[in-house]
């Protein structure tokens, strides 16, 4: 279908572009990017009156589970992808731990056969590091690959056994294919919350935070030695930033990550045991969230995830320390990472390039033909776009989420806090993901 | 969604659940301890019976085994003339497959009016009171780490009835202060009567520095917690922490930290020895010790049926509004 996109600000993160501009899209494709009006001579057969709105490039999100295969009752692919595409997020990456694990190159293709089907979102699954997430054996890597993974991991079930994680480095690195990994040391980090005051209090057993920097510094040496490829999951702590700052200084082939959680929040927001903040990491203190700010500003962390996690209320509705960590998210990237961004003060082109560009960059070569445009804006390049409003404040109400997962610890009733950045369309490869409803006023 | 306020408070400020003794005023603590001396005088009647809690249902919820406990409430109840029905539930909740707020739910279809909770879960109590009816009250029993709210109100009706003023006192807590629920409450309770110097006496492993935080002076040296103290408070070391990873055994445990009549001495002449219970001795203290003439252990058990009647005399006569 052809759609011209008119009357919006166009935002391009890799060309520095931001202003007004008329989006001409043909058969998947951004044919041409011109000044308004001048599109004369393209007849599309549907118009999208962008006035007001910033076009920006679809976000990439490099973190959010869908529950399937094994867990269609807490999250189907299906409302999840709805969720993505409600989020503004046309391209996502989601960890091999569903049941069965992705451990077999038959479970990707399904995967990602159904999701083709569904086309709401582009999915890149990562395969399972070890067979069964079990830290013992590795994956067929090359076949997974094959198949359609982007990339190798454990998800939050840490390779305890030294000996295994640096064998799979050296395969993983033999074949130039990228190792994600949360650095978490399983035996420091058997705790419920971070330890500090608040766990303290609490008596909650406590995650310390070099829990954190002893995974990285094993996995630092580890890549000096392979000269792995790795990428850093969800960093949680200002230790763990200033590891990552040293070895990008290093020269060290890594890229890291932090949540939408970790950037906002902190420990003491569990206030009396509430379980939507029991989350994996678990939320740190005011200096690792200042440190995780900072370091997501100047370059250290390369993304912004919303580390997406859908969580049937009846595993919420647990203790503290019983409950299933982990939050909905993909709603609420957008709008999280604009907050950050005024916090920051930033411009908008440099806010929006943590979640689309750069953890475009992060996968890299494995996005194959769209490395060129996926996160961008480019004539010739996929039109992979998210409409939003930069100025409408909204309020987080967990029951209208189109994700399963309603337990998020940005609900307002919760926080009282308001988010800006209403999604108003996205669209993959040329067709409408998601329209928002019309007429909705923005809520307070 | 979840309260912002304390969770145990009424819009009155009026305790309508215990669940923990952080964000209690002074006053709350002292009117329960006051409360809990008119109810001693009824334990030493013929008839030990008060009216109270007539034709109220009090359920006994324990999700972890504890005997000593139970009575205690189960006594403290049946003096206020409740109905009292123990509930050994003794697993996790989930590990039973019933979820923690089904069990509440269908005990909440029987017409309870109050649960006294164990739980094995830091916080579980906290669930709980998020989820009954508005007149149902909630005593936390000992929940994970977190709080042993009764626990702590008697050491304090003990202390106060043996040293009066709490401005002027040294309380040394030794043991496993890391792993213990009445540390935690007791250490509240005292900062907010008022103690001017609160000591967790411990090894590194049970005693990390960062106790710091609650307000505490960490003493790793015995010598050093016990100097001039005037109330020490001993933990019982729990079996499985005696050989690991956080002890070599009970038997080196005991000879740096356990409570004997020599290391004593370093405390003041009059100071007054403290247990939970039940004791282990020759692990956290010797018996000379637990049965001497410095012991307050078994008043505490007296006391502590009296505190229990104060708590749930007090919750059940506040509104949730």
């Amino acid at each position: 279908m052809k759609i011209l996109i008119h009357g919006g600000r166009v935002v391009d993160p890799a060309s520095g572009h931001d202003g007004l501009a008329d989006i001409a899209i043909a058969a998947e494709r951004i044919v041409t990017i011109a000044p308004p009006g001048t599109l004369r001579d393209f007849d599309p057969e549907r118009r999208i009156d962008a006035t007001g709105l910033v076009v920006a490039p679809g976000l990439v999100d490099l973190a959010a589970r869908l529950r399937e295969p094994g867990q269609e009752h807490e999250g189907m692919l299906e409302s999840e992808l709805a969720a993505a595409a409600a989020g503004g997020v046309t391209s996502l990456v989601c960890p091999p731990d569903t049941d069965p694990v992705l451990d077999e190159p038959g479970l990707v293709e399904m995967l990602k056969f159904r999701a083709r089907k569904i086309s709401r979102c582009r999915l890149f699954p990562l395969g399972a590091l070890t067979r069964g997430l079990r830290g013992e054996a590795l994956t067929e890597m090359a076949e997974l690959t094959e198949s359609g993974c982007i990339g190798f991991a454990q998800a939050d079930v840490p390779v305890r056994d030294t000996q295994v994680l640096y064998r799979a480095l050296q395969y993983a690195s033999t074949l130039g294919l990228t190792v994600w990994l949360r650095p978490h040391d399983a035996f420091l980090g058997s705790g419920v919350a971070a330890q500090g005051a608040m766990a303290t209090r609490l008596g909650l057993s406590g995650v310390p935070v070099m829990a954190e920097t002893v995974a990285l510094h094993t996995l630092f040496e580890l890549v000096r030695v392979t000269g792995a490829r790795v990428h850093l999951c969800r960093l949680s702590s200002a230790a763990g930033v200033a590891l990552v700052r040293a070895a990008k200084a290093e020269g060290l082939p890594v890229t890291a990550d932090v949540s939408i959680n970790s950037l906002h929040l902190t420990d003491v927001d569990i206030g009396y045991f509430n379980a939507d903040m029991r989350l994996t990491p678990p939320l740190r203190q005011g200096a690792d969230r200042a440190a995780l700010r900072a370091g997501l500003a100047d370059g250290t962390i390369d993304a912004l995830v919303s580390d997406h996690n859908p969580v049937a209320d009846d595993m919420k509705a647990l203790p503290f320390g019983e409950a299933e960590p982990g939050a909905t998210g993909l709603e609420l990237l957008l709008g999280l990472a604009l907050r950050w961004g005024q916090d920051a003060g930033l411009t908008l082109p440099q806010t929006l390039a943590r979640v689309t560009l750069n953890p475009a960059q992060v996968l890299g070569g494995a996005l194959q033909s769209l490395a060129a445009s996926a996160g961008r804006i480019v004539e010739g390049g996929v039109a992979d776009l998210c409409l939003f409003d930069p100025d409408a404040a909204w309020a987080v109400e967990p029951a209208a989420l189109a994700s399963q997962g309603k337990h998020t610890p940005f609900a307002f009733a919760a926080t009282g806090m308001a988010l800006t950045g209403r999604v108003h369309a996205t669209l993959v490869a040329g067709t409408l993901a998601y329209q928002a409803p019309a007429a909705t006023p923005p809520a307070a | 969604m979840l309260a912002r306020r304390n969770p145990q408070l009424n819009s009155h400020g009026e305790l309508i659940h215990l669940l923990s003794i952080e964000g209690l005023p002074k006053a709350v603590l002292t009117q329960i301890l006051d409360t809990a001396g008119t109810f001693l005088a009824v334990n030493d009647r013929d008839v030990k019976k008060v009216p109270l809690l007539r034709g109220k249902s009090v359920f006994n919820l324990f999700f972890e085994n504890s005997t000593r406990t139970r009575t205690t409430f189960e006594i403290a109840a049946k003096r206020l003339s409740a109905d009292v029905i123990n509930l050994d539930i003794a697993r996790s909740s989930t590990a039973k497959g019933e979820s923690l707020l089904d069990t509440i739910a269908n005990l909440s279809a029987m017409h309870a009016d109050m649960f006294v909770v164990r739980h094995a879960e830091s916080g579980a109590p906290y669930l709980i009171a998020q989820h009954v009816a508005p007149h149902v009250h909630v005593v936390n029993a000992g929940d994970g780490r977190h709080a042993h709210p009764t626990q702590a109100l008697l050491d304090m009706y003990t202390i106060r009835h043996f040293k009066r003023d709490f401005t002027q006192l040294t309380v040394a807590i030794v043991g496993d202060i890391v792993h213990s629920r009445v540390a935690r409450s007791d250490i509240h309770a005292l900062a907010t009567l008022g103690v001017p110097e609160i000591r967790a006496v411990g090894p590194k492993t049970l005693v990390p520095g960062d106790l710091a935080a609650m307000g505490v002076r960490v003493c790793n040296d015995m010598a050093e917690g016990l100097k001039d103290a005037d109330v020490v408070i001993m933990l019982r070391l729990q079996n499985e922490r005696m050989n690991g990873a956080l002890l070599p055994s009970a038997g080196e445990y005991f000879k740096r930290y356990g409570l004997t009549a020599e290391k004593l001495a370093l405390a003041r002449p009059d100071a007054i020895v403290m247990h939970p219970g039940p004791i282990n001795r020759g692990v956290e203290i010797e018996s000379a010790v637990a049965d001497g003439t410095h012991s307050v252990i078994l008043p505490q058990v007296t006391f502590g049926i009296a505190v229990r009647m104060a708590v749930m005399s007090t919750i059940a006569g506040n509104s949730a509004r």
